[in-house]
């Protein structure tokens, strides 16, 4: 099972357990990682399930399409490193992905 | 009988409108609502803080797909919702939109009062709160000690373009409401500038385009970046710390912040009204759905029993049941005679078929 690694904004590391197909924001609710609402529950709808991913995996996770840029707008402290984690799904490559969780969550 | 505006005044201003049943929320529970209690021959008001029908399915996921509607195998947020509304229209319910019910309270004679955030009063003898998460209501950015500035400088609604005039405004988005509120204010302010933190706008391409005049015309100052800190004493805003793209910080001076960043589902007024509330979830018994005051029931997400599922098929199944006993309390000598509606000659004739 591919391990990912969450950072909370105070640096505590919760390095969790993911299945294939999940995303990483189901991923984050199941193991209660701080930080992390989902209020619309992975509709890409809300922007409160915002991580930054860590650079050396930014070309594995990939770019956010039109519709999760939209909906970054609605995100705090947007960078470049910025993802919607309901919309990164859990793959074999995925495996050790670190992500860091912002300070706040709209 | 049938609902009407009587012209007695309320401490709203407005007229008060009696009614049989007032649903608070017009989300699919509360949309399915009304069919239920119009079998029951029971008139139904809606009220909704939105614009339009619909609720979440409406507002979040209009495109979405669900699944678990039965008989319907995929159906999206929207033709949900626009089914319902025809499913409910030979009932005829009465819209009331873009208002918040802010106060319940019981009269003597044993109705509700209700009282909605545009003044309207209304006297009802069956209350359904279908209130889901709460009602919508503007994100506020988390941004240190705002809320000492709202209602004075920070501000997430126009009421009166002239409130505005002559002030130094900041306007942060990159929507239809951003970009629509820059162009009204535009006018009438000392000096308006825009912030977002993208060249991309989710706008119409046409209100974009007008922003892109104006800017270019130097009647508005188009910044690219995000707001990280406000300043200023007292409630009263002097500037705002703005950090660019490329990570640089600076004070952009400005009395007034709008901020639009979409919505959020606040439980809102219903946290008042005495409903013994259970982790921001209203109790209710599931035989009749009806909360600790008689003639007050509560369906859909809003409410808590033991097993209760946060699914739209459970809602509809507790409106059906609570349109039983609203019945009782509406037509208190009249026996509600259990029937289907595809045999029932009375039920089609209610429903426009026969």
């Amino acid at each position: 099972m591919p391990k990912i690694t969450f950072i909370e904004h105070n640096g505590t590391e919760h390095v969790v357990e993911a299945e294939i197909g999940q995303t990483v924001m189901e991923v984050a609710i199941k193991n209660n990682i701080p930080g992390i609402e989902a209020e619309c529950g992975g509709a890409c709808a809300c922007a409160t399930c915002h991580v930054y991913v860590e650079k050396e995996w930014r070309e594995t996770t990939g770019e956010p399409d039109e519709m999760e840029e939209d909906m970054l707008d609605f995100a705090f402290d947007v960078r470049d490193s910025s993802r919607l984690s309901c919309q990164i799904k859990v793959s074999e490559e995925l495996d050790g992905l670190v992500v860091r969780v912002p300070e706040k969550q709209f | 009988m049938s609902p009407k505006d009587t012209p007695e005044s309320g401490n709203g201003g407005g007229p008060v409108i009696e009614a049989q049943a007032v649903i608070i929320g017009a989300g699919p529970v509360g949309l399915f609502a009304v069919f239920e209690l119009g079998l029951a021959d029971i008139e139904a008001h809606l009220i909704d803080i939105l614009d339009k029908p619909g609720g979440q399915c409406a507002e979040l996921y209009p495109e979405k797909p669900i699944y678990d509607i039965p008989g319907l195998p995929i159906v999206s947020g929207q033709e949900l919702t626009d089914r319902l509304l025809e499913q409910i229209k030979p009932f005829n319910p009465t819209f009331h939109l873009n208002e918040r019910v802010e106060a319940l309270e019981r009269c003597e004679d044993g109705r509700w009062r209700l009282a909605t955030d545009a003044g309207r009063q209304f006297l009802t003898t069956v209350v359904v709160i279908a209130a889901g998460g709460g009602s919508f209501t503007p994100k506020r950015p988390p941004l240190q000690g705002i809320e000492d500035y709202e209602g004075k400088s920070v501000f997430y609604s126009v009421r009166r373009i002239e409130d505005f005039r002559d002030r130094n405004i900041l306007i942060v988005g990159g929507g239809d409401s951003a970009l629509d509120w820059t162009l009204s204010l535009q006018p009438v302010a000392k000096s308006i500038a825009l912030l977002h933190r993208r060249d991309k706008f989710r706008a119409a391409p046409d209100t974009v385009k007008k922003m892109l005049e104006l800017t270019e015309a130097g009647k508005l100052n188009f910044i690219l970046g995000q707001a990280m800190e406000l300043h200023g004493e007292e409630g009263l805003l002097e500037a705002v710390t703005v950090r660019t793209k490329d990570g640089e910080t600076f004070r952009h001076d400005c009395d007034t912040v709008l901020p639009f960043f979409g919505l959020t589902m606040k439980l809102g007024p219903v946290a008042d009204w005495g409903l013994n509330l259970h982790e921001n979830l209203i109790p209710v018994d599931t035989e009749k759905f009806e909360t600790s005051e008689k003639g007050v029931f509560a369906v859909g997400d809003i409410n808590h029993y033991p097993g209760k599922l946060k699914l739209i098929l459970s809602g509809f199944h507790e409106a059906a049941l609570m349109a039983q006993q609203a019945h009782k309390y509406i037509y208190p000598d009249k026996e509600l005679r259990f029937e289907y509606t595809t045999s029932s000659s009375n039920l089609q004739k209610k429903l426009g078929v026969r």
